[in-house]
């Protein structure tokens, strides 16, 4: 096979070096290319900023009725939960309760995350199939659920740029290693669960 | 052996699944102990246990006066057929409605050795698994560089290549028993765990050819499956011991692991190791996506998320004997399992038999490498009446792996919660069956 037969001579050369030592240099292989010829697969958007949010538009209504057809399946009617995920609305103000509720409107700290994630992924059979603007207009939708747009929104790069999402500021950085314990051998207290009984 | 048969919880007596497994691996332990493999390997001294029963007469073995199997022309070997129990696993812990974003898990109780056989290395996709023809796969560098580049793979084995021994583990891995006791198997509870030789080329090498412009901080990493799952790194792991890596344990990467490319960040979550790579951009911010806010970040007190918390921290479990398992009857039994940290190197593992009371010190067996599996060894005279085992792992930051209360008491562990590294218990019954005693 193809990639063995690569192997197997990349392997003797690295035992060659290993011998002699010192004989690596800086060899060039990568060939060069313009970002306009990635653009095709350079969708990312960088959701704090909304640097990379291409030009189009969608409506609330217009949402609604492409959700219909490609999303209800599976997250069920107004995204409230379906056949094979859950709710997509709610949870605003729940993550100081016992129990979050993790959706766009309640989890985002940036609403272009949505644009970028529907557009990377969704419909999950057909992913990278929507257009911008349906992906705008399921965007529209999903936050007007959430109550984060009106009823009569048009959501376009500069309103997902400008959205103030309530988890804006419900993130940290790692911080790690915050948990200390001691290297107890005699004596020691018993394993416990977290929740007494 | 029936298709479905994760080995359900022991009830009276002994499941015949359990049974078999056990068996099936003390033939297995006692044929590796006797081989030359296992020659010079660390097994404690145990506490004398009971005679042996005297074994019966030999006769001559039925494959010792005949032919084999012949030699095929061209073949890829597979494991024997009395070995079909040992599989990669869905949970039914957890059931995903679909298995296109979902995960299977390393049988790690059937693991004699640290590394982890391709085939039954552990699995998390987003929307499945993609064929990928080499031929036709690119991998770009783009973004903050001096001259974007574009990779065919005959151009990525083109240089000098770079083989390293790590674990690889989900940052999920455990966390369906935080708050109770829901696995009933180390497969369950532990197989988002796995652990390989990685072979490829440093990233570093792509970025500096590339040319990085000054006020690069972070990295894309993007693949080319179904979720187009991306990450963004920081740029000192990228131009540190990151590797793009081809293939593991001596051959290409499986499908399910990323062929034919993928990152590969020794120490870190698995889901950053992006796989199927087509795309690596660099940017002076993180892209702040879903997978890093609204997935894999860690509830925190008064409503915060953790981000970025990539490192998988100081771990350890007891693999056998462990859950499902039925210790037949008082006597020395080997208690092993695995430690690792994605900090270091593992320096010490202790063993409790008593509920955590006492901890005594379990052989570690070389070779003892950086941030890789490490095995322990502990022989255990058990005497018969209810115990609880576990295991205690120390790395060389003199990190030591935590209880769960210990982690309670700064993060949140209610709900969908990544970075179980906590302490993990097995209860032995006086019957000698073995259960999950996280609660």
């Amino acid at each position: 096979m193809r990639s063995h037969k690569k192997l197997t001579t990349t392997a003797a050369a690295l035992m060659v070096s290993a011998f002699i030592g010192g004989n690596a240099w800086a060899a060039k292989y990568g060939s060069p290319i313009s970002e306009a010829d990635i653009a095709a697969w350079d969708i990312d958007i960088s959701t704090s900023t909304g640097e990379g949010l291409p030009e189009g538009k969608g409506t609330v209504a217009e949402g609604a009725k492409i959700f219909a057809e490609k999303c209800v399946a599976c997250h069920g009617e107004k995204a409230g939960g379906g056949e094979m995920y859950g709710s997509m609305v709610g949870g605003i103000g729940s993550m100081t309760k016992p129990k979050r509720k993790l959706t766009p409107g309640s989890m985002y700290p940036y609403a272009p995350i949505l644009f970028d994630y529907v557009r990377r992924t969704m419909p999950m059979e057909s992913p990278q199939s929507l257009t911008n603007n349906e992906v705008y207009a399921l965007a529209a939708y999903i936050y007007n659920l959430n109550g984060l747009v009106p009823d009569n929104a048009t959501v376009n790069a500069d309103t997902l740029r400008k959205m103030k999402m309530p988890n804006r500021d419900g993130f940290m950085t790692d911080d790690r290693p915050d948990v200390t314990s001691t290297r107890c051998m005699t004596n020691c207290p018993e394993l416990e669960p977290i929740l007494k009984k | 052996m029936p298709e479905k048969e994760i080995v359900s919880p022991v009830t009276a007596g002994i499941t015949s699944q359990a049974d078999a497994e056990r068996l099936q691996f003390e033939q297995r332990r006692n044929f590796l102990r006797n081989s030359a493999a296992f020659t010079g390997a660390a097994l404690a001294a145990g506490a004398a246990g009971s005679a042996p029963a005297q074994a019966a007469k030999l006769a001559v073995n039925k494959s010792n006066k005949e032919m084999g199997r012949e030699i095929e022309p061209a073949v890829y070997g597979m494991p024997s057929k009395f070995e079909a129990h040992v599989k990669r696993r869905r949970t039914d812990v957890l059931k995903n409605k679909q298995h296109w974003s979902d995960w299977s898990m390393t049988p790690i109780h059937q693991q004699p050795g640290i590394t982890t056989p391709n085939g039954l290395f552990y699995e998390r996709h987003h929307a499945g698994t993609p064929d990928i023809n080499p031929d036709e796969h690119a991998l770009v560098v783009h973004g903050m560089v001096k001259q974007p580049l574009k990779f065919s793979m005959d151009n990525l084995m083109r240089y000098r290549a770079k083989s390293v021994f790590n674990f690889m583990e989900c940052s999920g891995n455990t966390l369906t028993d935080w708050q109770q006791a829901k696995a009933t198997t180390v497969q369950q509870s532990h197989g988002l765990l796995s652990c390989a030789q990685w072979t490829g080329v440093p990233l570093s090498t792509l970025l500096d050819e590339a040319g990085l412009d000054s006020g690069a901080k972070w990295v894309l990493l993007e693949g080319a499956d179904g979720s187009a799952h991306a990450r963004s790194i920081p740029i000192e792991k990228c131009m540190g011991d990151a590797l793009i890596v081809y293939a593991m344990n001596g051959e290409a990467l499986r499908p399910e692991n990323g062929y034919p490319v993928r990152a590969f960040l020794p120490g870190w979550e698995g889901n950053v190791c992006v796989k199927w790579l087509r795309r690596i951009k660099v940017s002076d911010k993180p892209w702040h996506l879903r997978s890093e806010t609204a997935r894999y970040t860690d509830p925190m007190p008064e409503g915060k998320w953790r981000q970025f918390s990539m490192t998988m921290e100081c771990k350890s479990v007891i693999t056998r004997p462990s859950g499902g398992m039925m210790l037949q009857g008082p006597g020395t039994y080997e208690i092993e399992g695995f430690a690792w940290s994605g900090n270091g190197t593992i320096t010490a593992v202790d063993i409790t038999t008593d509920g955590g009371k006492t901890w005594r010190r379990a052989d570690l067996e070389g070779p003892i490498l950086d941030r890789c599996l490490t095995r322990f060894r502990y022989t255990w005279d058990w005497k018969g009446g209810p115990a609880k085992i576990a295991s205690r792992a120390v790395d060389n930051t003199n990190y030591v792996q935590p209880t769960i209360t210990d982690i309670a008491k700064k993060r949140f562990t209610s709900g969908f919660v990544q970075h179980h590294n906590g302490i993990f218990p097995w209860s032995v019954s006086e019957k000698g069956e073995v259960k999950n005693a996280i609660a």
